[in-house]
């Protein structure tokens, strides 16, 4: 237990009046990253569950990493496929890897900059909700998004999305597409066209800066400006395709979608619901809508390009954004898939209508919720008229 | 006999130590005290002053606010301290057995000869009228109202409870006579769990009889009630524990009342744990001793009563008068787990299939032995629909729970928190991932509208 003897040595030092005051708030947070505290309950119940939001936010990282190692292959294939270069897997991987990791490390080198000031500065504890959003970040904008952009985009959405209402738990929008979508509407020019989706340039020796125009665009972009639909092929599954970087993989995505049922972190009811309401308004707009590539494209097609599958296993399920109540969450599921298959058909401007369509409904949540209560107040309220 | 009202929400944590089946005789504590704090909502007047004999049944304080009702010392003997916290508040009345067990005498009565009224004032007489509590508030009741039902639940479902059966086991008539004594005072409704056989249960007279199946709450009166016949803003309904009705049934039997209690002595650091006979208020150290010692005495909590709704205790602490357990479990805060929020935590129980506990849940029957540690810390509501899986009433409870975080008394109304106690919600407590007082929250909530609407 030398570890932890070292930890109660230090800490006189991080309490008030100690040397390192100022640094209160990240000894707390390294302190119960190691042991959890041994507190014990002082009021109530005598006993808890062993569950804390630490550990959920801890699975619902683990059920991006698919996610996230697919996504990084995929950027090097990409690369690799552009520049007419023919190289094994690690190469590829090793290519994505070294263009994801800085944007990783600068989105929650920012974002947990800004926590632990913020923890320091109201004397509370670091709240692990960014550990989530941090790591969602770089997988759901391209992988040439300047650092830059990033770094602004993720302290303007901390700050104004989250820390502003009170921190994890009171944002009612959510955070990772706050930040996306914060990069969509300042630098529109490095998340959409068909010049931002594949690196262009050699990384560390690997890959090669001779790729001549290069342009490669996503499904949803060659569907919102051609004629036709892109036709299906299996790669849409496996994500090697043109897109944000963890948004391609449907099996990737899969695997965490199954992680986070499993352990009953995201709600099924939400999940299955995105799918259901995007797949009934994809399939009438096959039936009967505009003239378009875009309602052209088979309903089950629209489920699998773009981040239609991605927003809905983890950004729909955000339980502190989405619908609380549980007929809600199937309201909210629905409309948000709804939405998204519509922003796609009906406004060709914005190809992704997913990340617009999560946060009209992170809007709307609490009105669906505030009707769903309402109707057991109704009926309270009755049982007093009707005696 | 109505059907069996099925609950799908709740949840029954088995913890190790449950009682084996044997009742021990206790000897009798030198000191037994009645401790004001646990009678909600009363404000305390000692009447006895120290070193002055007392019979049990005696008043040794009564409600300012309402005289009649006494709180009468369960022993006889002499008063051996009143003891005071800050600003004089009453902590304690400690009565120092004189072992003769002496008590205040009444007539025997016939209950079905009696008036509604006569049997009120025969039990605010003999100080069980202490033993009411009333929804909403879920404060000790006032003789003075008119109550619209009187609920009773013939079955306590939370973890190491004593099985009501068992503590019935020679005393059907007095609990039937308890049962149509209440009855007299309001229409009685008796909440029995479907797998309670004994006929003074299933066939009781004079009440309505309702069955319940599920898990913990189901036993929980509040959630009885919602099911039953819901509390309306306005309305009171009085609730009171089934031992409680046998203490009445006795006195108008037996014209004496007899405050002994069947209670378990259980938990994982209880060496042999099982079913005592005790008299209520009498000092821990006397109930946890002999073959239901203490294991282990150092990282030790002691509960006066269930690990749910019980109090961290000492053990010269005295017996909680609404206790019907005493439990002993790991206080845990010499564990130094490392990095938990990734270890698969075989042992540890949890209604989260994001760790492992439940694996052992399947195939090990012997239960889990929880510690008293939070395992998180506090945190602002973040994962939803957690509560709504073991809350079984027709509310949607984080929601009530955020109105009483703001103090929205409207908000606190319209969502039903008449109909609520603390207990209610101590599953929600146990499960929240973001580690909430919620008792404490229910209970200041619950205090402050009451002031409000007085």
């Amino acid at each position: 237990m030398s570890l932890r003897n070292f930890l109660d040595k230090i800490k006189p030092d991080f309490e008030e009046g100690g040397k390192l005051h100022a640094f209160r708030s990240v000894y707390e947070g390294f302190e119960s990253f190691l042991y959890v505290p041994n507190t014990t309950s002082k009021c109530g119940v005598n006993i808890h569950d062993g569950i804390d939001s630490k550990r959920i936010m801890i699975m619902v990282v683990i059920a991006l990493c698919p996610a996230l190692l697919f996504g990084m292959y995929n950027v090097g294939y990409q690369h690799f496929l552009l520049a007419g270069l023919d190289k094994s897997f690690w190469p590829m991987f090793w290519f994505g890897f070294l263009a994801v990791l800085p944007r990783i490390i600068v989105s929650y080198v920012v974002g947990l900059g800004i926590e632990f000031t913020v923890a320091q500065w109201k004397h509370e504890e670091i709240q692990e909700g960014f550990l989530v959003t941090g790591f969602i970040v770089p997988l759901i904008v391209p992988a040439t998004c300047p650092l830059w952009i990033l770094a602004i985009a993720v302290a303007f959405a901390v700050i104004f999305a989250k820390e502003i209402f009170g921190g994890t738990g009171m944002n009612f929008l959510n955070v990772a597409l706050i930040t996306r979508a914060f990069i969509f509407f300042a630098y529109p020019s490095v998340i959409s066209g068909d010049q931002v989706w594949v690196v262009d340039h050699a990384i560390c020796g690997l890959g090669t800066d001779a790729i001549d125009g290069c342009t490669a665009a996503t499904v949803l972009g060659v569907a919102s400006t051609q004629a036709a639909a892109p036709v299906f092929d299996m790669n849409m599954i496996w994500g090697l395709i043109p897109g944000s970087v963890g948004e391609t993989s449907i099996i990737a995505i899969a695997l965490g979608a199954l992680l986070l049922l499993y352990t009953g972190i995201a709600s099924w009811k939400t999940m299955l619901s995105v799918f259901v309401g995007g797949a009934l308004v994809a399939l009438l707009y096959n039936k009967c809508g505009p003239d378009n590539a875009m309602a052209a494209m088979p309903w089950w097609q629209h489920l699998v390009v773009g981040g239609f599958a991605f927003g809905a296993v983890f950004m729909a399920t955000d339980p502190v954004t989405s619908a609380r109540t549980e007929t809600g969450k199937y309201i909210y599921g629905f409309l948000i898939g709804a939405m998204a298959i519509t922003i796609r058909v009906m406004n060709p401007g914005y190809p992704e209508g997913m990340m617009l369509a999560i946060l009209l409904m992170n809007c709307f949540a609490p009105l669906i919720d505030y009707c769903v209560v309402q109707r057991n107040v109704k009926k309270r309220a009755n049982r007093v008229i009707n005696g | 006999m109505s059907e069996i009202i099925r609950l799908r929400k709740g949840l029954d944590i088995k913890l190790q130590g449950v009682p084996s089946e044997e009742i021990v005789q206790l000897d009798s504590s030198e000191t037994y005290a009645l401790c004001p704090d646990s009678f909600t909502g009363i404000v305390p007047k000692v009447v006895v002053k120290e070193n002055d004999n007392v019979l049990a049944g005696q008043a040794l304080f009564v409600d300012k606010n309402v005289p009649q009702i006494k709180f009468v010392s369960p022993v006889s003997g002499q008063v051996l301290a009143i003891n005071r916290g800050a600003r004089r508040k009453v902590l304690s009345v400690v009565v120092k057995s004189d072992g003769k067990n002496e008590s205040v005498k009444f007539p025997a009565k016939s209950v079905q000869s009696l008036s509604a009224k006569e049997i009120l004032d025969s039990i605010l007489e003999a100080g069980l009228f202490a033993f009411f509590r009333q929804r909403p508030y879920d404060v000790i009741a006032n003789p003075n109202d008119t109550p619209r039902e009187i609920f009773v639940s013939a079955f306590d479902s939370k973890p190491l409870a004593p099985c009501f059966e068992k503590v019935l086991e020679g005393r059907e008539l007095e609990f039937q006579i308890g049962l149509s004594a209440l009855s007299k005072i309001a229409h009685t409704n008796l909440g029995v769990c479907c797998c309670q056989k004994s006929p003074a249960l299933t066939e009781a007279k004079n009440v309505d009889v309702y069955k319940f199946s599920g898990a913990h709450p189901a036993g929980n009166v509040g959630v009885q009630i919602n099911h039953i016949k819901p509390v309306n803003k306005g309305d009171i309904v009085w609730t009171i524990a089934p031992q409680d009705v046998i203490m009445i049934g006795c006195l108008f039997n037996k014209g004496a009342v007899d405050f002994s209690r069947i209670i378990t002595v259980a938990g994982s650091r209880i060496s042999k744990p099982s079913y005592a006979k005790v008299i209520m208020g009498a000092q821990l150290s006397s109930i946890v001793t002999g073959s239901l010692a203490l294991t282990q005495t150092e990282h030790t909590r002691v509960i006066n009563g269930n690990v749910l709704t019980g109090a961290k205790a000492g053990l010269d602490d005295y017996l909680d008068v609404f206790a019907n357990c005493v439990t002993a479990i790991p206080e845990g805060d010499d564990n130094n787990e490392f990095m938990g929020w990734i270890m698969p935590r075989f042992k540890m129980f949890s209604t989260s299939r994001a760790s492992m506990g439940w694996l052992k849940g399947l195939f090990c029957k012997n239960g889990f032995d929880i510690d008293a540690r939070v395992k998180g810390s506090e945190r602002h509501m973040i994962m939803s629909g957690e509560y709504d899986k073991v809350f079984p009433m027709d509310i949607y409870p984080e929601y009530l729970v955020k109105a009483m975080i703001t103090g929205n008394i409207d908000k606190m109304e319209a969502y039903g928190i008449y109909e609520v106690a603390p207990e209610d919600f101590a599953l929600c407590e146990f499960v929240d991932s973001s580690k909430l007082e919620l008792q404490r929250i229910v209970r200041e909530s619950l205090d402050k509208l009451r002031a409000e609407m007085a």
